[in-house]
């Protein structure tokens, strides 16, 4: 599968892991990653509340390109990415004469040709293929999938998945041999852009959704986000200290999540970019099942169990 | 030769005012043919009338045309004179000169000239039309209803009651519908099935009730009047005739898994079984999705009765020689009734709850919807009336009463208000406080709205008397933390967000109409609306009836409705069915299509065009007898007078009495 490849400003810096792991597992999945040439910000957080025309025409200029060059598709990891890029395409696809008004600006043209797709999206299509390359099965590591908001919503728009209660990335969970947690708080706000300006109310809704999946018993979290990651991760320490509590949950890509199940190393992996230490749970993923019997390969049913106990 | 006689009426100042009417009479009485032409203030009054009358006779009238309103209200006014002054009546048109004229134009002038027009083509018309006379059919004087509910049922006694024989068609086991589930009813709390369970044993007994249960209508062909229904009996494996309904069968069945949809699926029922203790008739059904010996005949393809797996419901039964419970009555079977009219009293259905993403998607077992709740509150329910909640048999705490849960919602497809859901929220409240004297009960709503009898000192009643906290504003969202709910949600009276934890949520789900509804209204020829409610005739005048003669709506088919509105209706559509029967003929207006035969090339456009089935083959002979060729016929009593046979036919065979070509073409001519 080869597909275009927007890395977006986070993947060049606060998730730089994101894009190791993602460069590290594409080749192991078959898939083959080309960054579109001369790509450009989305726009994403900042632009659309300033500038309606220039929130659609940085996130068409991408499209265009990858058009330009032939691509069918472009793989966009970043959430902002990926929602900028969809809603872009939405409106430019609904309204010609903003079409052309916007191809004017970006001086290319653009005829909404090319599809974008989230990492969660093209995992999902390699299906069992997916189960045969995997060299090292997790042992029923209880993970929460945490989606946030950009990757459904608003639903009409992205079509990605159900609104309220995704499971797509707990699937891919489930194949990876993990046991997907199954809680309430998969797609709350973590507070994305405010962490920096309204870092209390960010720690309050961060610690609303760890606490939420400590509570059901996660003993890790999946994202697919940069933003969500980094407020996770980074605002966790802050987040026990501001509430009093000790919760230690390592937040890592779902693509860090497939690399270890496909037998790249932490440090391919990007693993010692974290805050919340890697290496214990890591190391957990692959323990020995505590009874023979443990159950691995049918893990949707002792979730409700670990849940209420 | 013509002698036409016009009639130019004022209609009081609402034709005069625009149109000079004495003008348009004037004008008239220069055309060819018009040899009588006055104008009057009120044609429709009895002197008016007695003026088209005297002309007639005086002046030796061929045609009558009074210009005046739209034909809807006065066409039957002036026919009817017409035909007392002895000329027939269908040698008598009006032109519209008010609707098409007065009433949108201003400038007087050219209002004149334009009624003007209007009259001469109708005088144009009048002078190609022929005596007609109307078509008389007979009546069958006897009723289908559809449906076994509260409606339903209704509107059977009371036809039956009238004196004429009813056939009722319900597709559950029982028939009692949605009302036989309900604990208590508002707005005077009197227990459901105490009121609604002595009806349904008077269906069951009457001499004139035809009852069928677990039958469905499979086909409508006639008309009013004469209406021939075909009904599937669904295979019961049971044999009615000799079974007693003593349950020994329902104890045997060791198939206990079957979700009991009398209850929302709260608890389990066998595969053989009656829906609840008090149903009528009270006969069981085997359920072939569950019954082992069904299934298992499924998968080896093999009749049931084949099968030699379990059959101890057939053991059990103590009728002997031959068993009631009878494995060979396994396919559907298929009975006629022919009847004169037909009520549709289908019910309604609530939306399911895996619409609701904010609320679980249907995951959570302790988030139900109001008729779980019912049932969770009725001494006949899985909890025998104490409220205990489904996942852990709890007696809930705190419960949270969710209104509008996709009613008035455009996002759910569900604009309208499902109109019962305020009454019974305020009831749920009441009777959970009645049974959990420490329990809290919150309402979220958006507007309260309790029209009605008694009803909004009901709802008055739960906020002050049984302390039911109302909350103004939505719920986002609902989960689940442990073996508690988390509701998110908004008081918009004091601009807080609330969040509270339940032990149940009882959702007040849209009410919707029957899944399944369009092909049932196809086959009556009923209109349904974008939500798939059918359609009455007019909101206002003709509430109970359809756009197709001899089929009438009863109950919540039509609109979201409550007992005493059902009710209501039901008894209005049943009065519009013995109006029906009153007569043992009835008259049709003449207007029908008629087929050349001589020209008729028998290509059959017509007949697939027909949307009432009223064209057949006809048979053309020569005198040895032998089969010529077939040319196509009109059934005058399914005709329906449309026209669209007349304007597909490529040979212009067909014409339309009253609206021929060449009175058309006359129309059209003199413009």
């Amino acid at each position: 599968v080869r597909l275009a490849y927007f890395p977006g400003c986070s993947l060049e810096g606060t998730a730089l892991e994101y894009d190791l792991s993602i460069r590290a597992v594409a080749p192991l999945l078959g898939l083959e990653l080309v960054e579109i040439e001369d790509w450009n910000c989305c726009g994403a957080t900042a632009a659309h509340s300033l500038d309606h025309k220039l929130s659609l025409a940085l996130p068409a200029r991408i499209l265009a390109l990858a058009e330009r060059d032939g691509f069918e598709a472009v793989l966009a990891p970043c959430a902002a990415c990926s929602h900028r890029l969809i809603i872009a395409r939405h409106e430019l696809a609904e309204n010609a004469r903003l079409r052309g008004e916007i191809c004017d600006i970006i001086g290319l043209p653009y005829e909404g040709r090319v599809a974008v797709r989230n990492i969660l999206q093209v995992v999902e299509e390699l299906g069992e293929d997916l189960r045969a390359k995997i060299q090292r099965m997790f042992t029923g590591l209880k993970i929460a999938s945490y989606y946030g908001c950009l990757l459904v919503r608003p639903p009409e728009v992205v079509q990605f998945d159900r609104s309220e209660d995704p499971q797509t990335m707990d699937r891919i969970i489930r194949r990876l041999g993990g046991t997907p947690v199954d809680w309430a708080h998969k797609t709350e706000c973590c507070g994305g852009g405010f962490s920096m300006s309204r870092t209390d109310m960010v720690l309050k809704m961060t610690h609303e959704v760890l606490r939420n999946a400590a509570a059901e018993g996660a003993e890790a979290i999946a994202v697919a986000c940069p933003m969500c990651q980094s407020n996770l991760d980074m605002r966790q320490a802050a987040v026990n200290r501001a509430f009093g509590a000790s919760i230690e949950l390592p937040v890592l890509y779902i693509t860090q999540w497939i690399g270890l199940a496909l037998g790249c190393t932490p440090r391919n992996l990007g693993l010692e970019h974290h805050f919340v230490k890697t290496g214990a749970v890591v190391d957990k993923a692959f323990r020995e099942p505590p009874k023979p019997a443990a159950p691995s390969a049918k893990p949707a049913n002792t979730t409700s169990h670990g849940a209420t106990a | 030769m013509a002698r036409i006689g016009v009639f130019v009426c004022h209609c009081g100042e609402n034709i005069s005012r625009t149109v000079d009417c004495s003008a348009v009479a004037g004008a008239l009485s220069k055309h060819r043919g018009v040899v009588h032409s006055i104008d009057y203030k009120y044609m429709c009054s009895d002197p008016g009338q007695k003026m088209v009358r005297d002309a007639i006779e005086r002046q030796a009238l061929t045609g009558v045309v009074v210009a005046a309103c739209s034909p809807r209200m006065h066409e039957p006014t002036f026919r009817r004179a017409t035909r007392e002054a002895g000329l027939n009546a269908f040698l008598c048109e009006m032109a519209n000169i008010r609707e098409h004229c007065s009433w949108v134009h201003e400038n007087r002038g050219e209002a004149t000239e334009k009624a003007i027009d209007l009259v001469r083509v109708i005088v144009e018309k009048v002078k190609h039309n022929r005596p007609l006379t109307p078509v008389r059919i007979p009546v069958t004087r006897r009723a289908l209803v559809i449906g076994g509910g509260i409606a339903g049922i209704q509107a059977a006694l009371d036809i039956a009651n009238g004196g004429y024989e009813v056939v009722l068609v319900e597709k559950q086991p029982s028939i009692g519908g949605h009302m036989a589930q309900l604990s208590e009813t508002f707005p005077t709390l009197d227990c459901s099935q105490c009121i609604l369970t002595p009806r349904m044993v008077e269906v069951a007994q009457h001499p004139k009730i035809t009852l069928y249960t677990y039958a469905e209508v499979d086909e409508v062909n006639g008309f009013i009047g004469n209406f021939k229904v075909t009904i599937r009996r669904k295979a019961s494996s049971v044999n009615n005739a000799i079974c007693t309904g003593c349950g020994a069968c329902i104890t045997a069945c060791p198939a206990k898994k079957a979700p009991d949809e009398f209850n929302r699926s709260l608890s389990h029922r066998t595969a053989i079984y009656v829906p609840f203790p008090q149903a009528v008739p009270n006969k069981p059904v085997v359920d072939q999705d569950y019954c082992l010996k069904y299934t298992s005949a499924r998968k080896k393809g093999v009749p049931a009765a084949a099968m030699k797996v379990c059959g101890k419901c057939v053991d059990a039964c103590p009728i002997a020689p031959r068993k009631a419970v009878d494995f060979t009555l396994c396919d559907d079977t298929f009975v006629t009734e022919e009847v004169g009219a037909i009520i549709a009293a289908t019910g309604y259905d609530l939306m399911p709850l895996d619409r609701f993403a904010e609320y679980g998607y249907g995951k959570y077992r302790d988030v139900i919807d109001g008729l779980a709740f019912e049932r969770i509150a009725s001494a006949s329910g899985p909890t025998q009336g104490e409220i205990r909640r489904p996942s852990d048999g709890k007696v809930p705490q705190t419960v949270v009463f969710i209104q509008c849960a996709g009613s008035r919602d455009k996002s759910m497809g569900v604009p309208y208000c499902s109109k019962i859901c305020c009454m019974y929220t305020a009831k749920h409240a009441m009777l959970y406080r009645h049974k959990v004297h420490d329990g809290k009960a919150y309402v979220f709503y958006m507007d309260v709205r309790t029209a009605g009898k008694n009803y909004d000192e009901f709802w008055r009643r739960a906020v002050e008397e049984d302390e039911a906290v109302y909350l103004r504003g939505r719920v986002s969202r609902v989960y689940k933390e442990g073996d508690t709910l988390v509701v998110k949600g908004a008081d918009t009276l004091s601009g807080e967000a609330v969040e509270i934890r339940a032990d149940l949520v009882v959702l007040a789900t849209a009410v919707t109409a029957q899944p399944g509804i369009e092909s049932l209204a196809q086959k009556l020829g009923v209109g349904y609306d974008g939500h798939k409610f059918l359609s009455e005739a007019h909101p206002k005048l003709r509430p109970v009836e359809t756009n197709t003669a001899g089929v009438l709506l009863a109950g919540a088919c039509q609109a979201p409705k409550d007992i005493p509105d059902a009710v209501a209706q039901a008894s209005g559509a049943a009065s519009k069915a013995q109006n029906l029967f009153a007569n043992a003929e009835l008259e049709r207006e003449p207007v029908i299509a008629r087929v050349n035969a001589t020209t008729c090339a028998g290509c059959w456009y017509c007949l697939e065009m027909c949307p009432y089935g009223a064209i057949e083959r006809r048979e053309i002979k020569d005198r040895q007898g032998r089969t010529v060729r077939f040319v196509a016929n009109v059934n005058e009593g399914v005709c329906q007078g449309c026209g669209l046979c007349a304007a597909t036919c490529r040979s212009h065979s067909v014409d339309l009495d009253g609206f021929r070509g060449d009175q058309v073409y006359a129309e059209i001519m003199s413009l």
